[in-house]
């Protein structure tokens, strides 16, 4: 591990004053916040992330969870992951979310982690982590050692030539479904950005990851009021039962009424190299019956633009059986 | 809460001839055998031999490991796992892959169970830490340690220190009662001479018994 300089961040503009000097908020930023570090101080481990300046965030006033003023759930960037699934206002409303977050990491990693920190969770991509392999992430120009070499867990949606690693976050996939808005404090103000514009695809730029400037700090995710009489589930596949990254996984918030899709969401993890929402698959089941046939249908509409790598073909329909799986479980179809 | 000077011995429950006493005695002769012949070398007690290199970018920390309050000057770089075994020697916390996959080094931090390999001690300036060597003593032994040793939960013992203080904080968190929970909770534990049956019989035990 490279030597750092560690400042704790007194409040948040002094945080920002002081990231904002960063040359580059993406991969390789000479400043970065800290906060769980679970990612972070993995990857400085590994050096993978090399800052010169880590400003220590954990001590800002962003831990709450609240009710937020047009109704829905204002989420503190700082809020730990075992306290946010555990936190009645979640596990009411919400409970895709809680969910999510209790099917990722272990119980330790979860006290430590953050949602802030858990919004910017780096890939798992095996050539991303080794420095000694090639990774466009990494370093820009190396090229891409996974497309032509070990790719049963990468991307089958949103890849590029240049990079098809998957975003590895659970509590991601449920922030899509549950169309949150991701909220910034930087150099020049306040801004809210929607969480599927938050996370960028990868094209010619693997490197940049989110929207995030210099400066930029997460103050806080804002869930929307919850879809009044909706169910949900998320659903996680994987090599192991507990404590391992998402094959595929759906997150799913559907109303059902008189036996038809009156509203549903849909965002899967593990396939794709952002957190992925499925809008057009919800248009053409909304209205639809809430049975398995309009399921398989859709879910077979859904993957028709999967491109998988030579060693997982597997994931195209094990994210069809997955999409599946979770509709009928939210919409409770035997 | 009493102050000490912590790089000055060794602490343990096994001070008098344990196995690391003896590797370490190994280490400081080899060592002085190595080293040119200087005044007082000879001398040179356990302390001195393994005082830290303090660099320049050194920054104060104040530990609070066990009910005790430690001083330190760390690299920032040094995590809290590091903090605990090379600058405390409380050697009870194990190092397995450092990337916070294995669970070998969980502690407390005030209350909650976290993997120290992926702190940075100079984070937890202040905050309260618990280890395996906060937990019980060899004649009195927590209620978890003395399960553990009752149900045969570990071959080699490497993870154990882990596995316990991750089931006693699981004793604290909401987990339900069946087997199932336990094995969920338990996931960011990994054994690998696979003794996860009688660990969970331990953990059982206790929980029933409360």
């Amino acid at each position: 591990m490279d030597s750092f300089r560690y400042v704790r961040a007194q409040d948040d503009a002094h945080a920002i004053a002081l990231a904002r000097r960063a040359k580059t908020a993406q991969q390789g930023a000479d400043i970065r916040y800290i906060a769980g570090g679970t990612t972070l101080v993995d990857l400085m481990k590994l050096d993978v992330e090399r800052p010169q300046t880590l400003i220590d965030i954990t001590h800002l006033p962003l831990t709450e969870v609240k009710a937020a003023p047009g109704g829905g759930v204002e989420i503190g960037a700082m809020v730990r992951n075992s306290d946010l699934a555990h936190h009645p206002l979640i596990q009411r409303g919400y409970p895709v979310l809680s969910e999510a977050l209790l099917s990722g990491a272990s119980a330790q990693l979860r006290n430590k982690a953050t949602t802030g920190g858990n919004l910017l969770q780096r890939t798992r991509c095996m050539y991303f982590r080794d420095v000694a392999l090639p990774c466009n992430k990494r370093e820009p120009g190396s090229g891409c050692g996974a497309i032509t070499g070990i790719n049963r867990m990468m991307a089958i949606l949103g890849g590029s030539e240049h990079c098809i690693a998957t975003n590895p976050s659970d509590m991601n996939v449920a922030l899509a479904a549950l169309e949150a808005m991701v909220h910034i404090e930087g150099a020049s103000g306040r801004r809210a950005i929607p969480i599927a514009d938050f996370h960028l695809l990868p094209g010619e730029t693997p490197q940049r990851e989110t929207v995030l400037q210099p400066g930029d700090l997460v103050s806080h995710i804002v869930l929307p009021p919850a879809a009044p009489g909706s169910r949900s589930t998320y659903l996680k596949l994987r090599d192991r039962a507990s404590y391992e990254f998402a094959l595929a996984s759906a997150a799913v918030v559907a109303t059902v009424e008189s036996g038809r899709i009156q509203r549903v969401r849909i965002a899967m993890g593990g396939v794709g190299t952002k957190p992925w929402r499925f809008i057009e698959a919800e248009l053409m089941l909304t209205g639809m019956p809430a049975t398995t046939a309009s399921y398989k249908q859709v879910a077979a509409a859904a993957l028709k633009d999967a491109r998988p790598q030579s060693q997982n073909g597997f994931k195209v329909a094990l994210a069809q059986r997955c999409l599946v799986h979770a509709l009928r479980q939210a919409t409770q179809t035997v | 809460m009493q102050p000490s000077d912590a790089n000055k011995h060794p602490r343990g429950s096994f001070a008098v001839s344990s196995r690391r006493g003896f590797l370490g005695q190994l280490g400081i002769a080899g060592l002085a055998a190595a080293a040119p012949p200087s005044a007082g070398s000879a001398e040179a007690s356990p302390a001195e031999l393994t005082e830290h290199y303090i660099p320049a970018s050194a920054v104060p920390v104040s530990l609070r490991v066990n009910g005790v309050r430690h001083d330190l000057r760390l690299d920032p770089r040094t995590t809290l796992l590091d903090a605990l075994r090379e600058h405390l020697h409380l050697t009870g916390t194990k190092k397995g892959c450092d990337h916070g996959q294995c669970g070998a080094c969980t502690v407390h931090i005030d209350g909650r169970r976290i993997n120290a390999c992926l702190c940075l001690a100079v984070m937890h300036d202040g905050d309260q830490i618990t280890t395996i060597e906060g937990l019980g003593a060899p004649e009195k032994l927590h209620p978890m340690q003395a399960a553990f040793l009752a149900s045969d939960a570990y071959q080699c013992g490497y993870c154990t220190p882990g596995q316990i203080m991750s089931a006693t904080a699981l004793m604290k968190e909401p987990c339900g009662p069946s087997d199932a929970a336990v094995k969920e909770a338990m996931s960011g534990n990994i054994c690998r001479c696979g003794a996860y049956v009688n660990i969970l019989e331990a953990i059982q035990t206790v929980r029933k018994a409360s």
